[in-house]
């Protein structure tokens, strides 16, 4: 019982509990409205994991995420469009354009198993042949950054440009649509998408993780590190690039069809330029290469802003702005970077207030510390 | 015939704009291999310095001033946008130089800021930041040296800036119960700048109508571009970029001043967005937003020439001009009326401004694909190490 | 595709060469960086490459590994061709490059550095769902050993002093377990002591592999006791033992007639 509440096993069944705890919670506790502001942050902060999969391992700043974000949201959102309807009719958008046929990419979106695979699965082909066009290249950098940001206009000029094929600048309604038989904007099913979208965020996280933790994060590390040097060792990094950033257009996928669903809309709009800068600040505030922060910067940041435009919405963007600032110039690590490498502590030694000196049995298993030991006794020999 | 001339100024005129816009960010990006997201903001200052010239000339006895006062906007639009850039440079982007992304991310806050300033600023707003500002440098000058010194002084560097920020924002907020003190300068709407009368018409070359707003902007650039190619070809400080592109080590061996030669080559380069942004209020109304609309379509440009090439930027700025007045008129139609049937739904397909741009940038990734350094690469042994 | 046998100045045997550049011209927009050079290298040898600054040294390497297509000229490995081939097949294929300077990944923990040298299989597959085999675990532990950062094995290698990173690169080149190993500079900046344990340990690689060395430290090449190469302007300008090299008229006058005289010892 004893070993159940040392530091090590607590470490590790203790955010288990602490997310039941939330789960169960959190629906009695908040009301509606912010229940659906959690889901939708934490939908982001699956679109945020790529982006620490992507920039924070393997170094590509991608700036348009919002492509895969905005595919993975028009997937859901033409299926919910198709489902509300009596069989013949078409969605209601069209006749205002004089549309008589449903366009025939539409069609496999009346399936609600397509639809489950089209939702990761395009953001993930769209994106793998973008990446293998540009790393073949060995487009990297900023070019990369600047390409990606080129392609996201595209995608965006092109939404927003056709009424005729997907209602333009309009975007695609879901809220009238049932999901299961159930009103998709009603309080329920929104409870039901919050515990989903709870339980994805932490499959994602896993997936970041078994990906990041063994040899192939080694690889994206190492593609971080010296590309080249990998390159000459016999590895092919473009595989490697365009696998993560594959995976990474998944992720957002998903993150965009969760957060059409609980916000009751997707439009061009998720492929604004800004949307897709946005993301890469979640992940540098929570603290890139770590999986965790970008998670909470996601949550963390949109749920500063949600709090911030309700109260001084002309405050935001200079917030915003001075966020982009900080992070980058004082804590390139970001809030857990900071926190791992003992930040608060230095806080504390600064008020003149260390943390108790303490002799831990760990010291002696210390690689360092041995070295020094054995140096020692070598001397005295 | 005419519809080829048609098209080459119409192209032509687009492209020039291209050319303003992106010649800043060539200096910038190709000189220095700095990003700077901002620099559309910088053009957004150019356009509100023009707007704000026009409103100081338009009455009172300034007035003799106002069928020129376009030409008195330029160099203050210069000097402007250029003071801002130098001031970004000093502050932010110096601490940066080797970590382009991290350039990146930080020059986009600072157009998020730049963009909100237009917006809310206001008298009570403008005091209220001079307040803050001379708080926040003048707080350590109170205190006594060695506190600086103490291992908590960065706390205290926090708590003064933290002191001026609520000192600032309480004073605005007291100030804008003052009504003529809170009216916003510029607000969030849009502004428009009424052209003198001459830069209003256009001439007629037979079936050729040309705006003569479109002329102007045209030799703006053409004039701007040479004044470019001779600053860097011929002047000394020219030489000294130049030298510090090509062997910063060296060139600090040499004497040669390298953090003066940043500081104004960025000047330089953000003072052309000024000017560009004097040009693109002739074209219609302009709003704190500007900037995002030039922004990707400015960096498109000079990667596609070739970063650190002045001719390629210009090439590929007419280049994509003319493409897109093409693709975006639809005018293949009127040469080739009898065009299959699938063709011509393609044709007009593109045949919209946001269509051409989706079709003209596809295009330029797709050029990217077989010369990945653009048009005009950079030769030589300079490869990634 | 067969090739003539050659004379290995080291042996004296009769054996195909494991590598041979065959009238190499590299061109950097008219510049020849590398003029018409010819090569040999047989199985087992150990060669050390000298030349003056910009005789095109790192070049070769550049064109070797795949890294620099050739102008003009073959390269062949095996009697195979490498002109066009990409960096990480050419790698795969057997040969191992080590920088000039130190290259390792610095946010990776030295063991971590070797597991991905000794890796067989590359593809990010393999990399996800294979597991390193119990052989290979060994290697990396006593390679670890060989060179000394057993004990700093767990921490990222971006604290490791600078010998302890060229000491961390050669392992993982040996990892890597190439035919033919391209070592540039591996002693600059060491200390004496570092140079004779590196120059033994390469005299120890050579005979399982081919090794070749680009150097400025004339008395680590002496140390080699390998033939040498000197390259000039792009091209060979003689080979033979270092004594022999030492005397040629032509070295001294491009060494000690060009060059600062304090190189050339």
């Amino acid at each position: 019982m004893a070993e159940l509440f040392s530091t090590r096993t607590l470490g590790r069944w203790l955010p288990w509990l602490l997310i039941v705890l939330a789960a169960l919670l959190l629906p009695v506790l908040l009301p509606p409205f912010r229940l659906n502001l959690l889901g939708r942050f934490l939908a982001l902060g699956i679109a945020a994991l790529g982006i620490d999969l992507i920039w924070g391992f393997t170094g590509l700043l991608s700036l348009g995420q919002g492509i895969f974000f905005a595919l993975g949201g028009y997937a859901l959102g033409m299926h919910l469009q198709l489902q509300a309807l009596q069989p013949g009719q078409l969605p209601e958008f069209f006749s205002l354009y004089g549309v008589k046929a449903l366009p025939a990419f539409w069609q496999p979106f009346h399936s609600a198993l397509f639809t489950l695979f089209a939702i990761w699965l395009i953001p993930a082909l769209v994106a793998g042949v973008l990446g293998y066009l540009v790393f073949r290249n060995r487009i990297k950098g900023v070019y990369f950054s600047i390409l990606t940001q080129a392609a996201l206009l595209v995608f965006f000029n092109f939404f927003n440009g056709q009424q005729k094929l997907i209602n333009g600048t309009n975007g695609l309604k879901t809220d009238t649509a049932r999901i299961l038989g159930q009103l998709a904007g009603s309080d329920g099913m929104q409870r039901n998408l919050f515990w989903l979208t709870l339980v994805l965020v932490i499959g994602a996280f896993l997936l970041c993780r078994w990906l990041t933790g063994g040899r192939f994060g080694d690889a994206l590390i190492a593609i971080r590190d010296d590309e080249p040097r990998l390159r000459f060792t016999g590895y092919n990094p473009t595989a490697y690039k365009t696998v993560v950033f594959a995976v990474a257009g998944a992720l957002a996928g998903i993150s965009g069809a969760l957060y059409t669903v609980q916000s009751g809309i997707v439009s061009p709009q998720y492929m604004a330029v800004p949307f897709s800068i946005e993301m890469v600040i979640w992940v540098a505030v929570g603290g890139r290469g770590t999986l965790i922060g970008a998670v909470l910067g996601a949550v963390l940041i949109n749920y500063a802003k949600s709090l911030v435009s309700e109260a001084l919405p002309e405050t935001w963007l200079f917030i915003q702005g001075g966020l982009f600032l900080l992070v980058v110039t004082a804590l390139p690590d970001g809030l857990v970077g900071w926190w791992r490498s003992g930040g608060p502590g230095r806080i504390r030694a600064m008020v003149g207030w260390p943390a108790p000196a303490a002799t831990y049995p760990e010291l002696d298993l210390d690689p360092a510390v041995q070295a020094e030991k054995t140096e020692w006794q070598g001397g005295g020999r | 015939m005419d519809l080829f001339f048609d098209t080459l100024f119409n192209g032509m005129a687009i492209g020039s704009v291209l050319v303003l816009a992106a010649l800043g960010l060539a200096v910038v990006f190709g000189l220095m291999g700095v990003i700077n997201m901002a620099h559309g903001e910088l053009m957004m200052i150019g356009a509100y310095t023009t707007f704000v010239v026009q409103n100081l000339v338009k009455n009172g006895p300034l007035e003799f001033l106002f069928p020129i006062y376009i030409l008195v906007a330029i160099p203050i639009a210069f000097l402007v946008s250029g003071l801002v850039g130098l001031l970004l440079e000093k502050t932010v982007i110096r601490r940066l130089y080797g970590r382009p992304l991290e350039t990146l991310l930080a020059t986009w806050g600072v157009s998020l800021i730049l963009q909100q300033f237009v917006r809310s600023v206001s008298t009570a707003f403008a005091l209220g930041l001079v307040l803050a500002v001379a708080v926040g440098l003048l707080v350590p000058r109170l205190l006594p040296a060695r506190w600086g010194r103490q291992r908590w002084a960065p706390l205290l560097d926090l708590g003064r800036w933290l002191l001026a920020a609520l000192l600032g924002i309480g004073l605005a907020s007291l100030l804008g119960g003052v009504r003529v003190l809170d009216q916003p300068w510029f607000s969030a709407r849009n502004i428009d700048v009424t052209a003198p009368r001459w830069l209003r018409g256009s001439i007629d070359l037979g079936a050729l109508n040309m705006p003569v707003a479109r002329l102007f902007i045209l030799a703006l650039t053409a004039l701007a571009l040479l004044a470019v190619v001779w600053f860097l070809q011929k002047s000394v400080w020219g030489m000294r970029i130049r030298a510090v592109t090509q062997n910063r080590a060296m060139s600090d061996c040499l004497g040669i001043p390298t953090e003066r030669v940043d500081a104004l080559t960025f000047l330089v380069g953000s003072g052309l967005a000024g000017v560009a942004g004097v040009a693109v209020t002739l074209l219609g109304s302009v709003g704190p937003n500007l900037g995002g609309n030039y922004i990707v379509d400015c960096f498109m440009v000079v990667v596609l020439g070739g970063v650190g090439k002045l001719l390629g930027t210009v090439v590929a700025a007419l280049g994509i001009g003319i493409l897109s007045y093409v693709i975006g008129s639809g005018s293949l139609l009127l040469v080739w009326p009898a065009m299959p049937s699938a063709l011509n739904a393609l044709v007009s397909f593109f045949a919209t401004t946001s269509m051409a741009k989706v079709l003209v940038f596809a295009l330029i990734v797709l050029f990217l694909q077989f010369r990945p350094a653009g048009l005009f690469p950079q030769k030589g042994r300079m490869v990634e190490a | 595709m067969t090739t003539a046998p050659t004379t290995s100045p080291g042996t004296g045997a009769t054996v195909p060469p494991l590598l041979e550049l065959r009238g190499v011209s590299v061109s950097f927009d008219g510049f020849l960086a590398l003029n018409d050079l010819n090569l040999r290298l047989a199985p087992g040898e150990l060669r050390a490459v000298i030349g003056p600054n910009g005789a095109g040294k790192t070049t070769f390497l550049d064109v070797i590994t795949g890294k620099v297509r050739p102008t003009s000229g073959e390269v062949l490995f095996r009697g195979r061709s490498l002109v066009g081939t990409a960096e990480h097949r050419i790698a795969r294929l057997g040969i191992g490059r080590k920088f000039q300077t130190p290259r390792v990944y610095e946010n990776l923990s030295p063991r971590r550095n070797l597991e991905l040298a000794v890796s067989r299989r590359c593809s990010p597959f393999d990399l996800l769902f294979g597991r390193l085999d119990a052989t290979a675990r060994d290697r990396v532990q006593h390679l670890l050993g060989v060179v000394g950062l057993e004990l700093l094995a767990q921490q990222p290698a971006g604290g490791l002093s600078h010998g302890q990173k060229q000491w961390l690169e050669i392992a993982m080149l040996v990892a890597q377990d190439p035919q033919l190993l391209l070592v540039d500079e591996p002693v600059a900046g060491l200390t004496d002591e570092e140079t004779e344990r590196t120059a033994d340990l390469l005299r120890q690689l050579a005979g399982e592999h081919t090794v070749l060395v680009i150097e400025h430290d004339m008395e680590f090449i002496r140390d080699l006791q390998s033939p040498v190469t000197v390259l000039h302007e792009g091209r060979v300008l003689c080979e033979g033992s270092m004594d022999q090299v030492q005397s040629d008229p032509q070295v001294i006058e491009v060494y000690l007639g060009r060059e600062s005289e304090g190189e050339f010892k």
